[in-house]
């Protein structure tokens, strides 16, 4: 039996939960005081994701940067080869709000989508 | 002169939920004053997500969920002035201004609503000795060089301080190839938000040394390297206990201050505690028809809460200029001990609150399976167990009107931290 402690994110609580696993398996979750700690072990444990929030580069903008996110969840082992991805694009103003950037960032087969309009200048 | 129902001085978080729920309230007479390029505030240089889970159910970054509220004003035509500077504000609500275009000029308001924001503690407040290098910032200051400006401070890291900034920025140089070699926090338990601590520094490994703190600055020119020692209970180094560091660069997240030299300017009467002004009910403050949210009225953990807030500030301005908020009734002082730093509001006036009203604090510690305890006079009515409650985070109890009316000659109402 392997033991992973965690603190649960879900909100300012910051519960310490501790997941019991057996070759993998969850065997049990405690700590949490809601469902929301349980599943984000879960998760946490068999599958971290995270959205990369970054920066891309503006030609004819106003301003020299464009911030941007994934749009959903990133493996968290993919969180750099987005950051080479996004660090090499360069996106052209006017930009909107939810515009896409990246069609597939890292092979992970979610989009980079603006967070910031920029109109042309 | 022009004279305005309600002149807003900030165009944040705070000013623009403000600016909004006033208009929705009935004032058209509206005019937001800000000194940046754009609207928006601090959130456009917080591009991080985990905005609005309260306000949007959603998890938005900065400049999107301060573009939600820029939509608004615009949708339901505010006035706004970018790249304006106010300079004053006298006791009977007169604004100066300043911008490139108008030059210096004044402007009346029936109500004024204070939304400056807040800005960081700087290396000054802290007495670090050493050489004054290049290479030195506020952890505000490297998040704006590299989120808006393009520019990468420096490329070995040391962060002294664990507020949520610090905590957001050793991610973020971290995915721009910086490395960041150590978070030194003087206390003994983190300042910021516990997703940050997993997310922004247990992901990437890097470590955080708490009850430690930055000794020695070497470099003449340029940052070298710093010395980190352990610190007892006082705060006091432990000689020993030093290790020296490498770096070019060194963060500061220690602590924001609400931003305040207009309040205090037009005589409001200020919080030792908050540094923000004393407000009631209302989030009006000493002088009648000046209002206060957002950090400049106390520094806040989430953005939605200043959403919030502004929004009944905007509301009570509106209600003020109409000739709605009532006068007269009996102020009730809210007294912040035994662990509760301060409230927000600091009295109430119980024939001017609405049913419900959320007061807001702070503690001054790490507390575990406690309770945040209400007293009316000398009598608990409210006894509320937390697992964890920590300064790093806002708490806070809903008074009801129902209760408080009923309750017979309410001198005070005290909020304390009980531990059973």
């Amino acid at each position: 039996m392997e033991k992973k402690e965690l603190i649960c994110i879900g909100c300012p609580m910051g519960c310490p939960i501790t997941v019991t696993l057996d070759n993998g398996a969850i065997v049990e979750v405690t700590g949490n005081t809601c469902p929301r700690g349980k599943s984000y072990a879960e998760k946490e444990v068999t599958n971290p994701t995270r959205i990369v929030t970054s920066t891309v580069r503006v030609e004819g903008g106003e301003r020299p940067l464009v911030s941007v996110k994934t749009k959903e969840d990133v493996p968290k082992d993919k969180i750099f080869a987005c950051m080479e991805e996004i660090n090499a694009a360069v996106a052209k103003a006017p930009i909107k709000i939810g515009d896409v950037i990246l069609e597939n960032v890292a092979g992970t087969g979610i989009p980079v989508v603006a967070t910031k309009a920029d109109a042309a200048c | 002169m022009k004279t305005y129902d309600i002149v807003i001085v900030g165009g944040g978080p705070a000013g623009l939920a403000a600016a909004a729920s006033a208009k929705k309230a009935g004032i058209d007479s509206i005019l937001i004053l800000e000194r940046d390029k754009e609207l928006g505030g601090i959130l456009n240089q917080c591009i991080h997500n985990g905005f609005g889970l309260h306000t949007f159910k959603e998890e938005l970054t900065g400049p999107e969920y301060a573009g939600r509220f820029i939509d608004v004003v615009k949708e339901l035509g505010i006035e706004y002035l970018l790249n304006t500077m106010v300079m004053d504000i006298s006791g009977d609500k007169i604004v100066t201004a300043m911008n490139r275009t108008d030059g210096m000029f004044q402007v009346q308001a029936k109500a004024v609503i204070l939304a400056m924001g807040c800005r960081e503690r700087s290396r000054g407040a802290l007495n670090i000795p050493g050489y004054r290098p290049a290479g030195i910032f506020s952890a505000g200051t490297a998040q704006r060089l590299v989120n808006m400006e393009g520019y990468m401070p420096g490329r070995e890291v040391v962060i002294l301080g664990s507020g949520d900034i610090g905590l957001i920025m050793a991610r973020r140089m971290t995915l721009e190839g910086a490395k960041v070699k150590v978070v030194a926090e003087l206390m003994p338990y983190s300042g910021g938000l516990k997703r940050n601590i997993v997310q922004c520094l247990n992901d990437y490994g890097i470590p955080l040394k708490l009850s430690h703190t930055v000794v020695d600055i070497r470099g003449k020119e340029r940052l070298e390297g710093i010395t980190l020692a352990q610190v007892d209970e006082k705060g006091k180094p432990i000689p020993g206990t030093e290790e020296d560091y490498t770096c070019d660069t060194l963060l500061l997240s220690v602590g924001l201050i609400p931003e305040n030299e207009l309040s205090r300017g037009m005589g409001v009467e200020m919080d030792s505690v908050t540094s923000g002004p004393v407000v009631n009910e209302s989030l009006e403050t000493s002088i009648p028809g000046v209002f206060a949210c957002g950090n400049v009225l106390h520094v806040h953990d989430l953005v939605d809460y200043v959403s919030e807030e502004a929004g009944r500030a905007g509301v009570n301005a509106a209600k003020f200029v109409k000739g709605e908020l009532s006068e007269g009734g009996k102020d009730i002082p809210l007294i912040a001990t035994s662990g509760a730093r301060y409230t927000v509001p600091r009295h109430i006036n119980v024939d001017k609150m609405d049913d419900l009203l959320t007061v807001r604090f702070r503690v001054g510690a790490v507390f575990k399976d406690s309770y945040i305890s209400v007293y009316y006079n000398d009598e608990r009515i409210m006894h509320r167990k937390k697992q964890v409650m920590a300064p790093g985070e806002m708490e806070e109890i809903i008074l009801q009107k129902e209760k408080l009316a009923a309750y017979p000659d309410l001198q005070s109402i005290t909020v304390k931290i009980e531990s059973e």
